[in-house]
């Protein structure tokens, strides 16, 4: 089988992760890659579970929903708890430091301050998605770093750059300690 | 009809037209096309959309650019059209059945937007293409095929609903007073906004029959005697006017027009093209 | 993202982009889950250009609206999804009956009535066909992918203007909201075809009658001087409503013939590795990608599958069926619904082979998984 990169990005609603998914598709098409990015659509539109699903291939992409995943990053227990199970054996887990590792040893975990980063170094909790995305990606290095940061800079609100450039600078540093 | 006029906007090969003996269509279609060529306008840019029923057979007798669309739906039609090309000047002509029941809502939004288009509803208080059953104008206690024992239902104010949903300008008059119902769908033509005008008919056929009304000429005689100018009842208690049709131009205000709304969008963006 | 104008795009943002490069320039809708995005992304860009958007006050009235804008010339489209598309009928038969070009997008969801708003469904193939009362002509697109989303809804505008029909653009939830790579053509990349015309100066115009070598007659918009009638009725060369049996005859027969006689014209498919294969997999749309994932994962164990993929659901692709048909020893059609587009499948195959159907109407996709067991257990 052609190797495919599945991840799914989870937490609560109004994080911003479905736009943390868009922008590590559009990362990894800067690295002439194919992505696929998808999403749950519940009736609510904040609050409760959400998810946002992304392959990343360097071929085409056909099925375009993750099932099993290869990493995923929950920012609350609540999500952590839901998907837990779609992990892959030897799948990459990024957790906030605010949720309970899970008992699985058939994986690698990362417990990182994602939201605390972005409440007391940052001072707005709105950049956790951009945090976890600098640490999601100085852990797997699944896209390159410099296309992923022209991607986030490209998406986030006008006159928010420096802090998102901040925000994914120490994502990354925490992704790599 | 003087055939000059005749001549000039109908489809002559398309007459005679459906319509029963003493049916007051006629004489309505008539009036709408004096007004027309009171203004002046151009045929070419003059489009005429129905429904369906006996007043939407209307346009297919008429040498414009003529619509004769689904049950209910000519002023959503119209509104494409009028919001596609914003200079056709867009006249409506519908029915009772065909603009206050199955197309109600679209009336009242049409209404709201005020967008230019002109409504004249051909009002005999019966849906006559299928055969009389009673309609939302019918008067409660008249009778219909699907009421034989008396209509239960409150018939509507087609005007006060018009105006309530925000038409800027509306009138009333009947086919025994053409000559008001050409003024007022002139009127209406000339208001930049929605114009609802409702001209009442007579439909001896169905509704006179079943309600023992008479003939064309008494139901053309009650129209003359039950009628009252809106200018003449200032003084008037609302007791004295409970059986009356109140006729007249009912309202006339200026409010900004749909289309001309949209244009300033579309102009916000004109120099950046 | 720039770059090379490649993109992540969304299939209901793809839809738009490939209207406008056909020449959309008026939309008439109302806000429906999975397809409100299209009604969204229009009315933010069409005024950019000139172009109109309205909302309307309901599914009915954006029908009518579409239609009355094409009458006046413009290249309109309009976009709902199931339950609209039900209300939507009566006045997509009127365009087939009065030959108004127009496009309608359906982004299908779970159904009957609200059923399932955001989840998807491959549901109203029939009624993409069959939706409205009497025998008419339509033809219904479906796409499988973001860039196909954007090169289809430009097909559906040429061919609602070529044959003076409604298009159904037949979408599902999941292309029309995930993201994935698009390379935009550019402008002149793009073939558009515009409605045929009479002469500014012909005189002896008859808004019906179809000239010697066209397939279609000539529309001439509104305004421009030829004042003619438009009817829903039945109604001769001249478009005046008539009751006699034989213009009801002929007129049915054309509007139905310049479809059915020029079926090569509208075909799109794609066939998977169809060659020297025992079992064939039909199926369209988002469950397609499902379809050619398990087609691999098969071949890769050692059976000899392959995959037909109508894009064109309406008018079937009857040569392209029986032909395939001929070649294999089963059939499975895997589509979101009970069993559709397999009622037309059988129709044309089961002659020639079996045919099985695997259904779904969860609100989930197809699996390959589940496609994959479907070829084992038949």
């Amino acid at each position: 089988m052609i190797k495919q990169n599945e991840i799914r990005l989870s937490g609560s609603g109004g994080q911003g992760l479905i736009l943390a998914g868009i922008i590590l598709a559009e990362a990894a098409l800067l690295d002439g890659k194919n992505a696929v990015q998808s999403q749950s659509y519940g009736p609510e539109a904040r609050g409760g579970a959400s998810k946002a699903e992304v392959i990343i291939s360097e071929n085409d992409i056909n099925y375009p929903k993750v099932q099993k995943c290869d990493i995923l990053l929950s920012l609350t227990e609540k999500a952590c708890n839901k998907y837990l199970e779609t992990l892959k054996t030897g799948g990459v887990l990024i957790l906030d430091s605010s949720v309970d590792t899970p008992k699985r040893d058939d994986i690698k975990v990362f417990k990182l301050p994602i939201i605390n980063t972005a409440t007391e170094k940052l001072g707005k909790v709105m950049v956790s998605n951009i945090v976890a995305l600098g640490a999601l990606n100085g852990i797997t290095d699944i896209v390159s770093a410099e296309s992923l940061k022209k991607a986030v800079l490209s998406r986030v609100p006008r006159g928010t750059e420096d802090l998102n450039e901040k925000a994914f600078n120490e994502g990354l540093t925490l992704g790599k300690s | 009809m003087s055939n000059k006029l005749a001549k000039k906007y109908f489809r002559m090969d398309k007459l005679p037209h459906i319509w029963c003996p003493g049916c007051g269509h006629g004489i309505l279609m008539r009036s709408v096309i004096q007004a027309i060529d009171n203004l002046g306008l151009n045929k070419d840019k003059v489009c005429v959309v129905s429904g369906i029923g006996c007043s939407s057979r209307a346009p297919g007798y008429l040498d414009f650019n003529t619509l004769h669309t689904t049950h209910g739906r000519a002023l959503a039609f119209a509104t494409g059209i009028k919001m596609a090309n914003p200079d056709l000047h867009v006249i409506v002509v519908t029915g009772d059945g065909d603009s206050a029941a199955i197309g109600g809502n679209h009336l009242i939004h049409a209404a709201r937007r005020n967008i230019d288009i002109t409504t004249v509803v051909f009002n005999n208080n019966i849906y006559g293409m299928t055969g009389g059953q009673y309609s939302p104008t019918t008067p409660t206690g008249d009778k219909g095929t699907t009421a034989p024992y008396g209509n239960i239902d409150k018939n509507f104010d087609l005007c006060k609903l018009a105006k309530g949903a925000g038409s800027t300008y509306t009138g009333r008059a009947t086919a025994y007073h053409a000559n008001l119902i050409t003024k007022l769908v002139q009127k209406g033509i000339e208001n930049k906004g929605f114009s609802f005008i409702e001209a009442l008919s007579v439909c001896p056929t169905y509704y006179g029959r079943k309600n023992k009304k008479g003939d064309a000429s008494d139901m053309m005689k009650h129209l003359k005697d039950a009628s009252i100018n809106v200018k003449a009842i200032k003084n008037k208690t609302n007791e004295n006017l409970e059986d009356k049709i109140i006729i007249g131009e009912l309202y006339n205000s200026q409010e900004p027009e749909y289309t001309e709304q949209y244009k300033k969008i579309i102009n916000r963006f004109k120099k950046e093209r | 993202m720039e770059k090379n104008n490649i993109k992540l795009m969304q299939g209901n943002e793809a839809c738009v982009e490939g209207a406008l490069a056909a020449g959309m320039n008026f939309f008439a809708g109302y806000p429906i889950t999975p397809s409100t995005e299209i009604a969204e992304i229009s009315s933010q860009r069409l005024p950019r250009f000139g172009g109109k958007f309205i909302q309307m006050e309901d599914e009915i009235a954006s029908m009518a609206a579409t239609i009355g804008g094409a009458l006046t010339g413009a290249k309109a489209m309009t976009a709902t999804s199931g339950p609209g598309f039900s209300l939507k009928q009566e006045n997509i038969g009127y365009a087939a009956m009065a030959e108004i070009p127009c496009v309608i997008v359906n982004v299908q969801r779970g159904g009957p009535s609200t059923g399932l708003p955001t989840s998807p469904a491959q549901g109203d193939v029939m009624q993409a066909k069959w939706g409205t009362h009497g025998d008419h002509p339509i033809i219904a697109l479906t796409p499988s992918s973001v860039k196909e989303t954007f090169d289809t809804t430009v097909k559906a505008f040429n061919l609602a203007e070529k044959y003076r029909v409604p298009v159904v653009l037949l979408m599902d939830e999941v292309i029309a909201h995930m993201r994935e790579k698009i390379e935009i053509p550019k402008k002149e990349d793009v073939e558009i075809m515009d409605r045929i015309k009479p002469d500014e100066d012909d005189v002896t115009y008859q808004a019906y009658e179809v000239k010697k070598g066209d397939i279609v007659p000539p529309m001439a918009s509104f305004g421009e001087g030829f004042r003619y009638h438009v009817t829903g009725l039945v109604h001769d060369e001249t478009g005046f409503p008539s009751n006699d049996t034989e213009v009801a005859d002929k007129l049915i027969h054309r509007l139905v013939d310049k479809i059915d006689k020029n079926v090569d014209d509208i075909s799109f498919y794609e066939e998977y590795k169809t060659n020297d294969i025992d079992t064939l997999i039909i199926s369209y749309g988002s469950t397609a990608r499902s379809a050619k994932t398990a087609v691999d994962m098969a071949n890769n164990e050692g059976m000899n599958v392959g995959l037909f993929r109508p894009i064109t659901i309406w008018p079937t692709l009857e040569k392209q069926i029986i032909d395939l048909a001929k070649k294999v020893d089963k059939i499975i059609v895997a589509e979101m619904n009970l069993g559709q587009y397999a009622l037309e499948v059988e129709r044309l195959a089961s002659k020639y082979t079996q045919v099985h159907h695997l259904g779904k109407i969860d609100g989930d996709l197809i699996t390959p998984n589940e496609i994959l067991s479907k070829i084992k257990e038949v």
